[in-house]
């Protein structure tokens, strides 16, 4: 039967990792090819890079992390953060992505998600949603989280869905680096309407709440940051834990 | 020896590149191409395939010469080809992603959408699934049953021949993810992108 996924995913900021975790074995804790090297051997079903870097002059460092990553980790590998256009998609899967997640430039162009995931095909094309309560409903934000665009998260879920993407990253701003868990309500609405997968994020503080977005979230695959950043918990005991649970999830 | 991975703009070939480099290391020579050339003179052809099912045969058949190369490689000299996911679904007679579209038609029958019941299954099937190995094949040797595999597709080959199959997977029907019939070979999964085992049947192909 098909796994629960489990996806460790890596701040990268100027080609480095940002909130680095302190394995004692790690000769560079800021590398973030060793970071990913770490994470695929310990069972991460997948891994993904945020790519955080703020200015333009050093937007390139993304592609060389990736280049090197995917000469070294064989599972498949997310790359978001700045993607603005059908060329960045296709720069970033020429050097080794194998999915792209787009977010600012999916609400304020959903034409690239039509166009890239024409050219591309939808296995490749995820929709990252930035979502915030407001009153009963939860709305997008876009550019890391700092502007409000009104757009219904919902709605816009369902549009993306009809455009082409392949998988949605629904994220919950609220409870993003909170680590009292997922939004369960809004990871469970998303994931009961569309008919592809969903990979809840935001807010994991303990293994729990990764049961939590799987079965109460109705989510296929849970994202999480500082959890095993910081060494608090492994993959392998995630998924352990998980499995505990009666998840099914790959041993 | 040389290992030929056909690029004929089928979307995103970098992970079956590095892939295929990582196992081959220097005993064997991995060329990307689609020199028709150098594909006639290579020992193995891989076959990639990302996108619909159209975009690959249409793809293909943007390459003057493409087609008869490879049906020379795989059907009258019978040398070994491992087609991978959209790969895979080309050795059909059809394909109905987008629309009714011709294949190579080296393995009679035919690729339609996965059934998700309702919208009980999400589609794309999408992360790691279990081989139910049904038949030896060659690319299995030292592979376990039920190992996990990465899947991500809407669309499932049917063959006419359900001998030719040699694993499939549980989602919402039984799903096939491999085939083998003489010498072609295929598998839905990435086996690129499944970890030390994928790499493992990779080195089986390539180990032929």
């Amino acid at each position: 039967m098909l796994k629960n996924r489990i996806i460790p995913c890596l701040d990268v900021k100027n080609g480095r990792v940002v909130k680095g975790i302190n394995f004692v074995d790690l000769q560079d804790a800021g590398d973030p090819v060793e970071q990913a090297k770490i994470y695929s051997d310990g069972g991460a079903d997948e891994i993904c890079f945020l790519d955080i870097t703020a200015s333009n002059e050093n937007r390139d460092t993304i592609y060389d992390v990736v280049e090197k990553t995917s000469k070294k980790c064989f599972v498949p590998l997310t790359v978001g953060g700045g993607v603005r256009s059908v060329e960045d998609i296709n720069k970033l899967l020429n050097c080794g992505a194998d999915k792209v997640s787009i977010n600012t430039a999916a609400v304020q162009n959903p034409e690239v998600v039509v166009e890239s995931s024409k050219k591309f095909g939808s296995q490749c094309i995820v929709v990252a949603i930035d979502a915030k309560k407001n009153g009963d409903k939860w709305e997008i934000f876009t550019h890391g989280g700092r502007n409000n665009t009104g757009i219904d998260a919902i709605e816009f879920a369902n549009k993306m869905e009809d455009s082409g993407a392949g998988e949605l990253l629904v994220t919950s701003m609220d409870r993003d680096g909170t680590q009292v868990g997922y939004d369960i309500d809004l990871m469970s609405k998303i994931s009961s309407m569309v008919n592809i997968p969903v990979i809840a994020s935001g807010g994991v503080g303990n293994l729990d709440h990764l049961v939590d977005g799987i079965k109460l979230g109705k989510a296929s695959a849970v994202l999480a940051a500082s959890i095993f950043h910081y060494g608090k918990h492994s993959v392998k005991e995630a998924k352990e834990y998980l499995d505990s649970k009666g998840i099914p999830v790959r041993i | 020896m040389n290992v030929t991975i056909v690029d004929y703009n089928s979307g995103n070939i970098s992970s079956v590149i590095n892939s295929f480099k990582e196992v081959a290391k220097d005993k064997v020579n991995i060329e990307v191409t689609s020199d028709l050339n150098k594909i006639k003179s290579s020992d193995k052809v891989v076959l990639p395939g990302q996108g619909s099912f159209k975009s690959c045969v249409d793809a293909l058949n943007n390459i003057s010469g493409l087609v008869d190369t490879l049906n020379d490689f795989a059907i009258n000299n019978k040398k070994p080809l491992l087609g991978i996911c959209v790969g895979l679904q080309m050795f059909a007679d059809v394909g109905y992603e987008e629309t009714e579209t011709k294949g190579l038609g080296w393995i009679s029958g035919k690729v339609s959408k996965i059934d998700n019941q309702n919208g009980k299954y999400k589609l794309p099937h999408i992360g790691w699934n279990q081989l139910n190995i049904v038949k030896d094949s060659k690319i299995f040797k030292d592979i376990k049953n039920n190992s996990h595999m990465y899947f991500v597709h809407s669309y499932e080959f049917i063959p006419d021949d359900k001998n030719l199959i040699s694993a499939t997977t549980d989602y919402s029907s039984k799903i096939v993810c491999s085939v083998e019939k003489d010498n072609i070979f295929g598998t839905q999964f990435h086996p690129e992108k499944s970890d030390k085992i994928g790499l493992k049947i990779i080195n089986n192909f390539i180990s032929l």
